[in-house]
């Protein structure tokens, strides 16, 4: 136990080690302004794969309208700060607008998780594809949010540090929450359900709760991302971009959180380094997508964890929850 | 006074009766079978006395209190615990996950306290570790606690299910034919533990089995299913000798 | 009335187109459990070899056939390729699989012919019907008539035929079926290879329907497509037929009297609707887990 305690204290070491080396990179020039905003990119990606495996790979319900909650957070919030007059700090300002967003991302997480009682598998995936692309139309037929010309004008609050840092603590609370006896409630569900609720875990609780949380994250993924482009296109957030965020998980292995941050950030950087190739960029990403899945359908890391700090040892790997032999 | 008893419970699938006006009594710290033919009706009685299915007729009593309407995993805090016939565990995760995962009632932090980690999460995890180990301990699996549960061999299997189900701290535990699949050797090991489970827990068994040689060997009271109604109840000496049960299980 | 009558026919011309999509995805996830994501695109390849076809001057007919024998190529040549290594991998990877081959698709053909829209030719001259005041277009009367034969043959082989007996059996229970002695590769291959014929002709038909073509049309009504066979009740034939039609109609009046940009929010909507009440789609028999 007293491991698992200076574990956590080391990440967290980790955490700020990080994010000062890319400050000190960044002031040097080394960093310019063009991988700064594909790192802000990673950051929000991140969030959003890390959210989207709470659904897909802890509890084990396909998930494919992960943008839709992404897109009602990013609007709700930029709405609110482009009609404010707080006077207030820029950070608060948006800190208040991710929590709006994120609280609206999470009320329709909710309604996509009532159905989530009733199906499973497959069926649940298409509720949320309709879900998603509902939202979508909604927004392009919206006066407020600007239809399908897209939001213009929204305040530029987002960079790279309170992306980081609101990342990282997102990552944290995930992880945290999977290495608790509420998350090892959630990935029981995904084993087996009918077990889950024989050893008394209340299923339907933790299903709408894991909706929720996981909407939540994306909402607030949304409020930062329109904080940083300043511009809402709906288009954006169509069915592909829902698969995407998917991808991501499915490539880092479902169920596995740093798993999840490694896919995030080597799907985000892969456009940008084949940017080169123009017109075969997207051919050469499918390919490579289809080699991934025939040679690692179960994801770079299954449902292990990486860890920076040695392998852990056997016996944590295994009863941590998240562990487990492929 | 029953620690669980089933008054007059029945229900339908279509027009199909499974059960019909079915009685049941389990007192304290008794081994009780079910029993009866394939299609019986047993598994459904299980069913029912779980949450699983809700009976269309009857009531069905906790200590007295009815548990008519409860979800299953409200049945599990009322003190009822199972296993399956076709073995469910959580087959990705550790063994001893699959026990830390049925301490629900032992634990209480809010999800808030696991995500801050506070010193709560700290003592209930490393209570509810300390008892997840002595319970393997007692199934003589403690050795096995980090491995993957569906790596376990057969019969382990069984085990740490029917531990996962003590681990719920039930007044009655019922299991769904836990000799399905073994030989006689793991058997007669799995009466013995049948047995030891009765005395060192402290529970109520019901049990569902095909094996004459376990249900006569442990049972002190065993129930006769037949086209889901009530056959025959009595001792093992009694059921063996009663014309109808015999009739039931040859044929005319 | 007679608005509603013409869309109802409307409804029913792209029901139909949406119902022979929806049957190759109904067969294929009956028998795999996959949602083949990449079946859109074998209508979008349809489409763009019968455009070539009619450039160069061959009869209809024979564009169609030719344009259906590539399709199946395709389809048959992904299942081989892409989705039997996967048929023991985690459902999921399938499915981001079945994906990856749709992008690819949609890419390769961007690339070699570009993005930008193309205008289907309008060769097909078929004279339009007049009942009453209505006026049915021949393109709807074509449609219609050919979705109900290929429907109809469909229903025959499946019934009938010793290929689709053997479909049927694999998508009830695949591991009954091979020991009965069920060639259950040969079966799905045969499976990609009729689906993939009925894109082509869906893709085929769209094209008349909206003459624009280019790398990525095939993914709004092979989504839809896919949404009628969830609403039919998946790997129901009757219910992919039913879903389709219901699409169809569904669609062309929310455009005609609500919004045509709510057309699809409409949509969507009935489907989550329809699978709230009914989880397992229209036709679908509800089947619990046995405990």
């Amino acid at each position: 136990m007293t491991n698992n305690k200076k574990r956590y204290v080391l990440n967290l070491a980790a955490v700020i080690l990080l994010f000062v080396v890319f400050k000190l990179l960044m002031g040097s020039g080394i960093i310019d302004s063009y991988y700064e905003g594909i790192l802000i990119l990673v950051g929000i990606n991140i969030i959003l794969a890390t959210s989207l495996n709470m659904t897909t790979g802890f509890l084990g319900e396909l998930t494919l309208g992960h943008a839709g909650f992404m897109a009602v957070g990013a609007y709700a919030s930029a709405i609110f700060t482009m009609n404010t007059n707080m006077q207030i700090s820029d950070t608060l300002i948006l800190l208040i607008s991710l929590l709006i967003g994120g609280i609206i991302a999470g009320i329709c997480g909710f309604v996509v998780g009532v159905p989530a009682l009733r199906l499973r598998g497959d069926y649940l995936g298409i509720i949320t594809l309709g879900f998603g692309e509902i939202i979508r139309v909604i927004l392009v037929n919206l006066d407020i949010t600007g239809g399908a010309l897209g939001l213009r004008g929204i305040m530029p609050y987002s960079n790279f540090t309170n992306i980081y840092w609101i990342m990282a603590i997102i990552v944290m609370i995930i992880f945290s929450l999977m290495n608790s006896r509420h998350g090892r409630s959630i990935i029981s569900i995904r084993e087996n359900e009918i077990a889950s609720e024989a050893v008394g875990i209340n299923t339907s609780f933790y299903k709408i709760f894991t909706f929720v949380l996981s909407a939540f994250f994306a909402g607030i993924a949304g409020g930062l991302f329109a904080h940083y482009m300043m511009v809402l296109d709906p288009k954006k957030f169509n069915f592909m971009f829902s698969i995407e965020i998917l991808v991501m998980v499915v490539l880092g292995g479902m169920g596995s959180i740093t798993g999840s941050i490694i896919a995030a950030i080597i799907l985000t950087f892969l456009p940008e380094l084949l940017r080169g190739l123009s017109d075969y960029r997207l051919l050469i990403y499918a390919l490579l997508l289809l080699v991934m899945m025939l040679f690692r359908p179960k994801g770079l890391l299954g449902t292990k964890e990486f860890s920076l700090f040695g392998r852990r040892s056997k016996e944590d790997v295994k009863t941590s929850g998240l562990g487990g032999e492929e | 006074m029953a620690i669980l008893e089933a008054k007059n419970i029945g229900i339908q699938f279509g027009g199909l009766k499974a059960v019909d006006k079915f009685n049941l009594e389990i007192f304290e710290n008794e081994i009780v079978g079910l029993i009866g033919p394939n299609g019986a009706g047993k598994t459904t009685t299980f069913n029912m006395l779980t949450g699983v299915y809700q009976p269309t007729s009857g009531d069905i009593f906790v200590e007295e209190e009815s548990i008519l309407g409860l979800k299953p995993n409200q049945t599990v805090s009322k003190g009822l615990a199972r296993t399956f016939q076709n073995i469910r565990l959580f087959g990705e995760l550790s063994v001893i996950d699959n026990i830390k995962i049925a301490f629900q009632k032992n634990m209480s932090y809010s999800i808030l306290s696991g995500i801050l980690k506070t010193p709560k999460y700290w003592t209930e995890e490393r209570i509810a570790d300390q008892k997840a180990r002595e319970l393997l301990d007692i199934f003589d699996m403690e050795h096995l606690a980090g491995v993957t549960a569906k790596n376990l061999p057969y019969g382990r299997q069984r085990k740490l299910e029917i531990a996962r189900a003590l681990a719920t701290d039930p007044k009655v535990l019922m299991l769904d034919e836990p000799a399905a699949g073994m030989n006689p050797q793991e058997t007669r090991e799995l009466m013995d533990t049948i047995s030891f489970i009765k005395d060192k827990f402290d529970v109520s068994i019901l049990l569902i089995e095909h094996d004459m040689n376990l249900v006569m060997g442990i049972c002190e009271r065993i129930v006769v299913l037949n086209y889901g109604v009530l056959l025959a109840q009595g001792t093992p000496e009694e059921i063996r000798n009663n014309p109808q049960v015999i009739k039931a299980y040859l044929g005319e | 009335m007679e608005k509603f009558i013409q869309q109802l026919i409307n409804g029913l011309h792209v029901g139909s187109i949406y119902a022979l999509i929806a049957l190759g995805y109904t067969m294929v996830y009956g028998i795999i459990q996959l949602i083949n994501f990449a079946h859109g695109d074998i209508l979008m390849i349809g489409a763009f070899s019968a455009y070539f076809l009619i450039g160069s001057g061959i009869p209809i007919w024979l564009v169609i056939i030719i344009s259906v024998l590539l399709c199946v190529l395709v389809g048959v040549i992904i299942e081989k390729f892409a989705y039997k290594p996967l048929r023991e991998a985690p459902r999921i990877s399938a499915l981001i699989t079945a994906i990856a081959v749709s992008l690819f698709l949609e890419n390769l053909f961007m690339v070699l012919f570009k993005p930008d829209p193309r205008p289907f030719p309008q060769t097909w001259d078929i004279p339009s019907l007049n009942i009453g005041g209505l006026q049915i277009e021949g393109i709807t009367i074509v449609t219609i008539v050919i979705s109900v034969i290929l429907m109809i043959a469909l229903e025959i082989f499946v019934n009938k035929t010793k290929n689709g007996k053997a479909m049927k059996a694999t998508s009830q229970d695949a591991q009954a079926s091979t020991l009965m002695g069920i060639n259950i590769n040969k079966t799905i291959s045969v499976t990609f290879a009729i689906g993939s014929g009925l894109a082509a002709v869906g893709g085929i038909l769209y094209s008349m329907a909206y003459p624009l073509i280019d790398p990525y049309m095939g993914m709004m009504p092979g989504l839809k497509a896919f949404v009628a066979a969830v609403l039919g009740g998946i790997g129901i034939i009757p219910g992919a037929m039913l879903g389709g039609v219901v699409m169809g109609i569904a669609e062309s009046m929310t455009k005609s009297y609500i919004s045509s940009q709510l057309s699809d929010a409409v949509v969507f909507g009935i489907l989550i609707i329809v699978l709230l009440v009914k989880p397992s789609g229209i036709f679908g028999k509800n089947t619990r887990e046995k405990v």
